[in-house]
């Protein structure tokens, strides 16, 4: 069977413009922990009880069926309401998320019992339902859609233009927004190296992390000789605090299907693998689904539009290994063996699964195939920098008021992330705050420190490798002042020593070494030496790993030694926290001038390290004391310094 | 020492299912991970016996499979609890002060970094590197159910519903 487009899009088309509202559910995981599903259960109740027609899944004019929505297209004349699920909105925080067009309205924290009122106002009266709707905390104004929405506003939505809109489990939506074209243009109008060339000229760079130009990798694999080649698609998505991949599988996952298949052309490749990480089961999910409605429609399989060529997708879920992200660990996990590196070359592109040439593409950079070769590459080239074009989605995390997934050109400022997309810097209660900025972490285990002076550079790979950081994967986490930096390069420390594969002695034994180096420094028994040592073994362990793991395990601790060297040399020699959270070096002390001896910090202190006569100043006994910030908490005068 | 006939025929019934998995694939060696999901799946853990098992049946050197199955986190050779929580620390759930979620549930469970699954099997407590929902962070997961902002009280107070409604106190 030979997938026929235009005829499922103009059918779809049909049907939907029988529609006349619909109701977008975000059904992404941050919407669904938030309780979206009921939401959308709600929802049908309440169209079903106030007589309005509804549908939850379009059918083409005849088609047979034995969904009851269906049948109620029928029944009545006037225009059903369509209600369906997205992937996620980007907005994770505000969830869930509830869109209705054509109106564009966007409703925030929507709760079961906050539907009946949507249906009766919004779709009923046709008027927006006020305290739903988001509230800009800075300028306190309410914002009607996405449109007005600052967070929205300044972002450019390219590989997530569909994702948050599109039912994900829909294939004929995909389809009738134009998908599978670019895919059908490269299986019929183009040779494979016309298909190379296009991706060559468009600059696109891997999402993953290195930033390795994707025509050049493809262009590689071509020209290899055999008939049996591979595409695999790394889902792994292994960074600590990165969603961006997982979004993208569940919100849109059938571009990533249609990239793989235009790299399959570009190759020659005749099957490919999905490596989705386990602890998405949503996303593998939709990504099974996927495969199994392009095979059904006819736009997967055997002679792909009627090409000759054949392509075949198989789904395999990861048991939970960060390094099996690593390009030869992967190869190797689906091999069935253990997930350990191999030295390159020979690279994948010359003998990868089972041998045979392979071209491995990040989820990211596979769902930007079918724009570029939809669009053409000079059209992608409008976006982004020379060296860096096009856009790139970022997870932005830690404390910024909005958190969530977002996406812009390269070579937008990290000021314009954190402040006007990420709506400024919070304190701990979540408030945001003036001069709370501190830092940026970058590019997740592998990445790097950014400070205040780098507010103004363009995120862009070259920019960020000439300050020691990296794009990585894309994960962005703002730290406030009361962050200490220490403890951040510990953390990815501890994160990396946990996923070494065991393999080099200098990975396994450094980041152990390093780890061990950290505690001594934030437990106060740090000396010059360590700071020396730990700067040593960093760059050891930067040389003599195998792979990327313990390549780029010891850059949190070298960009944090460069820009925060002042706090490690706080915790060295004045065995000082700065930001007040290394626990060893905490000193509570009751400035006597504040105290007003009311007892309180007294009365509060769980093991009676406090003593003092009521109305004069009293005095923490620091041999007792287990310095858990109690009496700082209660003290009204802000007396307690020091936790 | 001699076995029960109950505990043969629950040994026997063990294996069918095993078996059933392997056919699945074909006896594939390249396919032992997915083998070793499904049967964990199955079992909540992979007993030694059933590794042996498949080991002989894919033609491979048991120190493979048991290397295999040691290697990645998602394979657990001891039984879990009823209900596994995992706490997120990825860096968003970690800057969001997961850690004292962490330390409140060890706390009201009397577990450690070592002891993971109460003794009456019902509570396993794990941390794992991101869940995917930093956004809503800190993340806690019990079995597949998320729970997003989280706080050291709130994660204690679902855990006192559940053993409520699980009859322990
Ligand atoms: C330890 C380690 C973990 C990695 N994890 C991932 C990952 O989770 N997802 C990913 O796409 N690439 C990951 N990579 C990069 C891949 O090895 C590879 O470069 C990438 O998938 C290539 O795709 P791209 O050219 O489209 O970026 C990782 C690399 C290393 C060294
Ligand atoms: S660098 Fe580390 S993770 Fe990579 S192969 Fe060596 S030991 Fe394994
Ligand atoms: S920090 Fe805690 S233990 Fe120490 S004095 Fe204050 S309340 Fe008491
Ligand atoms: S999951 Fe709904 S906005 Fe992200
Ligand atoms: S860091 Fe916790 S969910 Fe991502």
């Amino acid at each position: 069977m030979i997938a026929e487009l235009e005829k499922v899009a103009s059918e779809f088309g049909n049907a939907e413009s029988k529609v006349s509202r619909r109701v977008i559910i975000c059904a992404g995981t941050g919407c669904v922990a938030n309780g979206s599903l009921k939401v959308y259960a709600e929802f049908i109740k309440q169209i079903e009880s106030a007589g309005l027609d509804i549908v939850t899944e379009l059918k083409a004019e005849g088609a047979e069926g034995d969904n009851h929505t269906s049948t109620l297209l029928q029944k009545s004349s006037s225009a059903p309401i369509r209600l369906s699920k997205s992937g996620c909105q980007g907005f994770c925080q505000m969830g869930p998320l509830v869109t209705i067009e054509p109106e564009g309205i966007l409703y925030t924290k929507v709760k079961p019992e906050d539907v009946a009122e949507i249906v009766q106002t919004t779709l009923i009266d046709h008027k927006a339902v006020e305290r739903l709707l988001y509230r800009d905390p800075v300028s306190g104004k309410q914002c009607t859609g996405t449109a007005e929405i600052p967070f929205y506003q300044r972002q450019s939505r390219t590989v997530l233009k569909s994702c948050g809109i599109i039912d994900p489990e829909d294939i004929r939506e995909y389809i009738h927004s134009g998908g599978y074209m670019a895919a059908k243009r490269a299986y019929t109008e183009m040779t494979p190296e016309m298909v190379c060339e296009e991706m060559l000229y468009s600059g696109l760079r891997g999402r993953g992390g290195g930033g390795f130009p994707t025509g050049k990798k493809w262009d590689l694999t071509r020209i290899q000789p055999g008939p049996k080649k591979y595409v695999i698609c790394n889902g792994d998505e292994g960074d600590p605090g990165a969603f961006m991949d997982r979004s993208v599988m569940e919100g849109n996952p059938h571009s990533v299907i249609e990239g793989m298949m235009i790299a399959a052309r570009a190759i020659g490749a005749d099957e490919g693998y999905v490596y989705v990480r386990l602890e998405y089961p949503l996303a593998v999910a939709r990504i099974r689904r996927a495969v199994a409605d392009a095979e059904a429609i006819g736009v997967l399989g055997d002679n792909i539009f009627g090409s000759g060529h054949g392509f075949k997708i198989n789904v395999m879920e990861g048991a939970g290994a960060f390094v099996c992200g690593e390009e030869t660990a992967l190869i190797a996990s689906i091999e069935g063996q253990r997930g350990m590196p191999m030295p390159k070359p020979p690279f994948p592109a010359q003998s990868g699964l089972w041998g045979k040439p392979t071209v491995i593409n990040n989820v990211e950079t596979l769902a930007s195939v079918p724009i570029v070769i939809g669009k053409g590459a000079a059209e992608f080239r409008q976006r982004g920098t020379e060296t860096s074009p096009g856009t790139k989605t970022f997870a932005l995390t830690g404390h910024v008021a909005n958190t969530g997934l977002i996406e812009v050109p390269f070579g937008t400022t990290l000021r314009e992330v954190v402040y006007n997309i990420g709506g400024g810097v919070t304190d701990d209660r979540g408030n945001v705050t003036g001069e709370g900025f501190k830092a940026v972490q970058i590019g997740g285990p592998s990445g790097g420190c950014l400070t205040e002076e780098h507010l103004d550079l363009p995120l862009d790979f070259d920019s960020l490798k000439g300050v020691g950081a990296m794009v990585g994967s894309g994960g962005l986490v703002v730290m406030n002042k009361q962050t200490c930096m220490v403890r951040i390069a510990r953390f990815f420390m501890q994160f990396t020593q946990n996923e070494s594969c065991g393999k080099c002695v200098l990975c396994r034994e450094g980041t152990k070494q390093m780890l061990a180096l950290l505690d001594d420094i934030m437990e106060g028994n740090g000396t010059e030496k360590t700071l020396e040592t730990l700067e040593r073994t960093a760059r050891a362990v930067q040389k003599g790993s195998l792979c990327g793991l313990g390549k780029t395990a010891p850059n949190p601790i070298l960009s944090t030694l460069k820009y925060f060297r002042a706090e490690y040399e706080a915790h060295v020699y004045q065995k000082r926290c700065p930001a007040g959270e290394c626990k060893a070096l905490l000193r509570p002390t009751i400035d006597p001038a504040k105290c007003k001896g009311c007892t309180m910090c007294a009365k509060k202190c769980p093991v009676g390290a406090i003593t003092g006569e009521l109305k004069k100043p009293h005095v923490i006994n620091p041999d007792i004391c287990i310095k858990c910030g109690a009496c700082a908490e209660v003290c009204r005068f802000k007396a307690v310094s020091g936790v | 020492m001699p076995q029960t006939l109950e505990k043969t025929t629950k040994k026997l019934r063990q294996f069918n299912k095993v078996c059933e998995i392997l056919d699945r694939y074909e006896r594939n060696p390249a396919k032992l991970i997915p083998i070793l999901q499904l049967v964990q799946d199955e079992y909540r853990y992979l007993p030694e016996e059933v590794l042996t098992y498949i080991a002989t049946s894919l033609s491979l050197p048991p120190a493979k499979v048991y290397g295999v199955a040691t290697f990645y986190a998602h394979f657990a050779l001891e039984p879990k609890g009823k209900y596994v929580i995992r706490l997120c620390d990825g860096t968003a759930c970690h800057v969001k002060k997961s850690i004292p979620i962490l330390e409140a549930l060890r706390e009201r469970l009397g577990l450690t970094d070592k002891v993971r699954t109460t003794p009456d099997m019902l509570f396993t407590v794990e941390t794992v590197s991101c869940l995917g929902a930093c956004g809503l962070a800190p993340v806690m997961v019990i079995n597949d159910d998320v729970h997003g902002q989280m706080t050291p009280e709130h994660a204690v107070a679902l855990i006192d519903e559940i053993a409520a409604k699980e009859g322990k106190k």
